[in-house]
């Protein structure tokens, strides 16, 4: 088997805490792979075990079909990129770059040689030179992942490598990250909180909450089909309507709710009498016009009103303290709302989802 | 009020207050203290906090330190012998220490040449024994350790230092005479059969002195240590690394300036040891501040006694700076 990256009913546990509760995955060779979830989720947790500097307590990580158990970090074909990116202050950026070869026995002049190609590479030719401290904040960001490519990796670990930049910076270097990962053609595992980050670059994501791998799949699958109720509130805004299931069939379920009965997608084979949640984004909300209510009306109070250009937020009372949010999109006309106002929105079942009850993202 | 003491502390305490109420009592005052405000120093800190910084460095630095190794330098240059002139200025008692007296046959005074030569060694070799033992102490204090072990640790260290300085090596002494611990655990697991006479072969000295000094090269290279980014170690073992790269290329580098710091005072503190080497030390390993001592105290010459003094001190300076040259390190790191 030539896979990437292999866990194998993976557990960590430090003491009592269960930091990575059985997780299991396959990660494809030269895949961009990320790592979703809130802090403490134990996503730093894997990538310091793939790494190599802690070992699970249960269960097998194999890289390239080799069982990694017992072999420390200075040995396995991984490279690892810090959060705080970790460059060597006295060293000069060709030094920091070369230290992997220098490890190796590489001759000085090899060194350089290499080093100034993936200076070329990170696009910094001729700066070797310089100290780490004269560099930005992406140059040094660039600078750790041309340090981590020189020793020629299998697997590039990244952890949380652009949270120290400020957006525009980050934003940029989202797409160098896939531009170097598709030039290099190596795996690359990202770990992050940030689901923007984690949809635009991976080809899949793994989303994790409390240890456990919710879901594993590409950004539009995450997005548009959670299986679980903690994908659907983490990943993008979504409205939950908590409620019974009184009807469900192979392709939608119907739960009763304070709002009346509501329709959505039956993904998780739901069956009558279970507690669930159906989910709907802003964005699948629409206003009913005119007097006679369709399917999937809720009716409700505005809150507020907020005027974003391209489209319009909207907040509705929802249930108990939250609200609903509701997004159009700018069609030009006045929508003619006021805070205090009845309206009644609805949505297409097609484009809601009925999933078990189970624990929410935390806003 | 006759004895001098007190005459002594009137004045002392007299200039004192001139210094400080001085421009108080100023008519102009007012324009005293608007111009001392005008300093940034004083801008920053207050009048009053200022002038006590200030004074208090005076004091210390001016009074304490400057002023008696002044003193001490003029009376180096003088003729401290019995019969000799002690008002003009001689190098005679420099003079002495590397020809000796006119009258010998000898061309140099070999004697505390040699002295002065081993004392020099001896406190590297010091030195480096104590970097040896404290570095991986420091670095798994500063790197491993958790919080509870790490106290405990430094409890540990601490702790002897309680005890004064002779009563340690006093006790060094019952560890390493030859009927001491050392020997009688040595032949009774049969390795000798003789007791080995540590202390005429300088082990129990050496031993002494890197056990007197061991917190001073701690805690210098601890501090270094521990603000190094565990991440940067992770990082170098990530990349391949073996343990002692890791050391040569990532730690010690970044702690250079803490192991300068503490090399720097375990040198000059064995350099300058007195009761250690004379309490362990063998009947026929001088160390140069016991000729030191010996010029004051037995032989009265205080002259003498400060000429070698300032030698010693000057040479070990000469010395740290030029080893801290070679290994590139600002003496303000130093202080860090």
């Amino acid at each position: 088997m030539s896979s990437g990256v292999d866990l194998e009913h993976v557990s960590i546990r430090f003491g009592n805490f269960t930091a990575v509760d059985d997780a299991n995955l396959s990660i494809r060779k030269g895949e961009f792979f990320s790592f979703l979830g809130p802090s403490g989720c134990g996503k730093t947790t894997i990538l310091r075990a793939i790494s190599g500097f802690n070992e699970p307590t249960e269960g097998v990580i194999r890289i390239n079909g080799a069982d990694m158990r017992g072999i420390g970090p200075n040995k396995r074909p991984t490279a690892l990129i810090f959060q705080n990116l970790a460059l060597f202050p006295l060293m000069s950026v060709a030094e920091n770059i070369a230290f992997g070869l220098e490890v190796e026995g590489v001759k000085y002049a090899e060194r350089r040689r290499r080093a100034e190609e993936l200076l070329n590479l990170i696009a910094l030719p001729g700066q070797g030179d310089k100290m780490v401290s004269e560099l930005s904040g992406g140059q040094k960001q660039r600078v750790a992942i041309a340090r981590a490519l020189a020793v020629e990796p299998q697997v590039l670990l990244l952890d949380e490598p652009l949270s120290a930049l400020d957006l525009k910076l980050r934003q940029h270097m989202r797409s160098e990250l896939r531009n170097i990962q598709q030039r290099v053609g190596i795996t690359f595992i990202y770990i992050t909180h940030d689901q923007g980050e984690a949809l635009t670059m991976s080809d899949r994501v793994a989303v994790m909450s409390a240890g456990v791998i919710q879901q594993v799949g590409d950004g539009t699958s995450i997005y548009n089909n959670p299986q679980t109720a903690f994908v659907a509130s983490f990943v993008g805004e979504n409205n939950p309507f908590f409620g019974k299931v009184i009807q469900a069939d192979n392709q939608y379920a119907q739960i009763k709710n304070k709002f009346g009965t509501l329709r959505g997608r039956n993904t998780q084979g739901l069956q009558e009498g279970d507690a669930a949640i159906l989910f709907v984004r802003p964005e699948s909300l629409s206003l009913v016009e005119g007097t006679n209510p369709p399917e999937n009306s809720i009716e409700s109070t505005v809150l507020s009103e907020e005027f974003e250009g391209h489209s319009i937020h909207i907040h509705l009372e929802g249930e108990g303290s939250k609200h609903i949010a509701l997004s159009l999109s700018n069609d030009g006309v006045d929508t003619n709302m006021h805070v205090g106002d009845k309206v009644t929105i609805c949505f297409d079942p097609d484009r809601a989802i009925v999933l078990p009850e189970g624990e929410l993202a935390d806003e | 009020m006759n004895d001098p003491l007190s005459t002594f502390f009137v004045v002392f305490l007299a200039v004192i207050m001139a210094l400080t109420l001085a421009p108080v009592l100023q008519n102009n005052s007012a324009r005293v203290w608007e111009n001392l405000r005008q300093i940034k120093f004083v801008r920053k800190n207050g009048v009053f906090v200022s002038t006590y910084l200030v004074g208090a460095v005076v004091l210390w630095v001016g009074l304490m330190i400057v002023a008696p190794q002044l003193y001490m330098v003029d009376y180096s240059f003088r003729d401290g012998a019995i019969g000799g002139n002690p008002e003009g200025h001689t190098l005679v008692n420099y003079s002495y220490l590397i020809f000796g007296r006119e009258s010998d046959e000898a061309w140099f005074n070999w004697l505390h040449l040699q002295v002065f030569l081993r004392t020099i060694i001896a406190s590297v070799m010091v030195t480096l024994l104590a970097f040896a033992l404290c570095y991986p102490i420091a670095y798994y204090l500063a790197q491993t350790a958790r919080g509870g072990t790490a106290r405990l640790f430094l409890i540990c260290l601490i702790l002897p230092f309680w005890v004064n300085e002779i009563l340690r090596a006093f006790a060094f002494r019952i560890l390493f005479g030859s009927s001491g611990v050392i020997n009688a655990v040595l032949i009774s697991i049969g390795l000798i059969d003789d007791p080995i006479d540590f202390i005429k072969i300088d082990v129990a000295m050496y031993a002494g002195l890197s056990y007197a000094y061991i917190l001073l090269m701690v805690f210098p290279i601890y501090n270094a240590i521990e603000s190094l980014d565990h991440n940067q170690i992770e990082a170098a073992r990530d990349l391949g690394s073996p343990w002692w790269r890791i050391h040569y290329r990532v730690v010690i580098p970044y702690a250079k300036p803490g192991i300068a710091s503490g090399c720097t005072m375990v040198f000059m503190l064995s350099a300058g040891a007195l009761a250690v080497p004379q309490i362990l030390g063998g009947p026929s390993s001088l160390w140069f501040t016991q000729i030191i001592y010996d010029w004051f105290f037995s032989g009265g010459d205080w002259a003498r006694g400060s000429a070698y003094a300032f030698v010693l001190l000057f040479s070990c300076i000469i010395f740290v700076l030029t080893i801290m040259r070679l290994f590139k390190v600002n003496l303000g790191e130093l202080a860090k």
